[in-house]
């Protein structure tokens, strides 16, 4: 069954296409990572499917609905990018607030306990640390008892043991039968907790596969060297780019890379292997 | 739908209460004045007193509305609260009718310090049915002043409505002759006051608790600015949504 459909939507906002003729579904039990660099589209993406915005051309439907009907939504939950809780409410009374909209919410301290909140109950939300306020915000997806949650870079501003913990809340809804739909540009996150990866890189589909596919396709290096002649043809090379006798080769395969300008004969210096972020290996792979 | 407005007017009072600057503003001024000006100098007279308490009353009508409204609207669309609010499922209307609901409490709440030193400390007097006369036109006076708030917090960001919800205050009480006792403003207020939402709104409550009669001139352009007002207020409305979430 598809929870979430996109059918040849387009965005635009002024002379900006934020998404190009996407196609994306979504099936039920799916955890699904966006991946992409900041601008790809992904946010857009997920408030046309949430119903905050509506498309400019195409369609959006979700479980079989259209977002944009309140009905609609009572399935649906979300934590959007920025979080902007209300300063003056305590973390209890917007968990109630939330929880008022839904017909079967979870129980408020079975929610809080689920994301670790039990202690921040009674305080108010102004007062909390980001990585605090991302939690409860995380949390407040969770309250209605959804069948899909889309979470719009939930761990950003979190520490490793808040990541963690975040992680394994996700996991758990997963685990029960729920469909999430996650944006990040951390591939490690997406790593973490999705099967199914779809790569957006502006406003289009660009690749949509398994985790270790993706990884394959995006596990790019950067191996520099400084070097007086020119480099010669290298096999394997997917990118070239030069400051002065600086070269930089993009490639998925860095030893073989080092072993051919050493058979070479290639008189080298300051050799410099990095992993490329994945803004990069897009870039590359798009061009 | 109704239960969710109450719950969303609950949040909005919980948020004031809070913060209760905002509460102050709209009560304390009123109530100070009270306290200072109508007490001392026309405390001791019924007609005048009565007259005054009216003053001051439209005077927190106006004030708790249009600050209410104005800032309340516009701070609220600067929070990435509002776009989130939108992915629950409920409509634009409860979140709307709880406001409305919220800012009709906070109104009360402002008028009854007024309410409370007219009847202790001046010889203010009305009958059961003048009450209930200036009770309604609390209520009809209370549109237009939502509606020019409305305006106001939909169509600026929160640092400009805050500035022009007071700039506009100060004339429009004045202008309108709430700072007078009826008749007694200087003569170019006097003849632009029945004009002004504020002149307009202030003559109705004279004219339900004391001797002053109804100008049907007046309450025209009192229906006229209600009209206009919400024509501003729907307009605003829209061009945000469209701007926000379409």
């Amino acid at each position: 069954m598809i929870l979430a459909r996109a059918t040849d939507v387009s965005r635009r906002y002024g002379a900006v296409l934020a998404l190009d003729h996407l196609d994306l579904d979504v099936h039920a039990g799916e955890l699904v990572g966006l991946l992409g660099p900041n601008g790809a589209g992904k946010s857009t993406l997920v408030n046309l499917l949430t119903g905050v915005r509506r498309p400019s051309t195409g369609r959006v439907e979700l479980c079989g609905g259209d977002p944009r009907d309140p009905a609609t939504r009572r399935v649906l939950g979300v934590t959007p990018q920025e979080t902007g809780l209300p300063s003056a409410l305590r973390v209890g009374e917007v968990v109630d607030f939330v929880r008022a909209h839904f017909p079967d919410p979870l129980g408020k301290r079975e929610l809080l306990a689920r994301f670790g909140l039990e202690e921040l109950e009674r305080r108010q939300t102004g007062g909390l640390s980001g990585g605090q306020k991302r939690r409860v915000a995380v949390a407040l997806a969770f309250a209605g008892r959804p069948r899909i949650v889309f979470l719009d870079e939930p761990t950003t501003g979190l520490d490793v043991a808040a990541r963690h913990a975040l992680w394994d809340g996700v996991r758990a809804f997963h685990a029960d039968g729920g469909t999430v739909v996650l944006t990040s540009h951390y591939l490690e996150e997406v790593e973490a907790l999705a099967s199914r990866v779809v790569v957006i890189d502006g406003g289009r589909v660009l690749a949509d596969d398994t985790v270790a596919a993706v990884r394959g396709l995006v596990a790019i290096r950067r191996v520099s060297v400084t070097a007086a002649v020119p480099m010669p043809d290298l096999p394997g090379v997917v990118g070239t780019e030069r400051e002065g006798d600086r070269t930089h080769l993009l490639t998925p395969d860095a030893d073989r890379l080092v072993r051919d300008l050493i058979a070479r004969d290639v008189p080298f210096r300051d050799l410099e292997v990095r992993p490329t972020s994945l803004e990069e290996a897009f870039l590359t792979l798009t061009a | 739908m109704t239960a969710l407005a109450l719950t969303h007017a609950r949040f909005q009072l919980i948020e004031t209460v809070r913060i209760p600057m905002a509460l102050i503003g709209s009560a304390f001024f009123p109530a100070a004045s009270m306290i200072f000006f109508v007490v001392p100098f026309v405390g001791s007279d019924r007609t005048y007193s009565t007259y005054a308490t009216a003053s001051m009353v439209t005077f927190v009508v106006m004030t708790s509305n249009l600050f209410q409204y104005g800032i309340g609207v516009a701070e609220d669309r600067a929070q990435p609260w509002d776009p989130y609010a939108r992915t629950l499922p409920a409509g634009a209307a409860p979140r709307f009718a709880g406001r409305i609901l919220a800012g009709l409490v906070l109104m009360v709440v402002s008028l009854l310090p007024v309410v409370l030193i007219a009847a202790v400390a001046t010889e203010a007097t009305v009958g059961a049915g003048a009450f209930l006369a200036a009770l309604g036109v609390v209520v009809v006076t209370a549109v237009p002043f939502t509606l020019m708030g409305l305006a106001i917090g939909y169509s600026l960001p929160a640092k400009a409505a805050i500035v022009v919800a007071q700039v506009l205050f100060f004339p429009l009480a004045f202008g309108g002759g709430l700072m007078t006792a009826p008749g007694g403003a200087p003569g170019f207020v006097e003849a632009i006051a029945p004009y002004l939402p504020t002149g307009a709104a202030v003559r109705l409550m004279w004219a339900a608790v004391g001797d002053f009669g109804v100008q049907p001139a007046s309450v025209a352009a009192l229906v006229a600015w209600t009209v206009a007002f919400a024509g501003v207020a729907a307009w605003a409305y829209r061009r945000d949504e469209g701007r926000r979430f379409s």
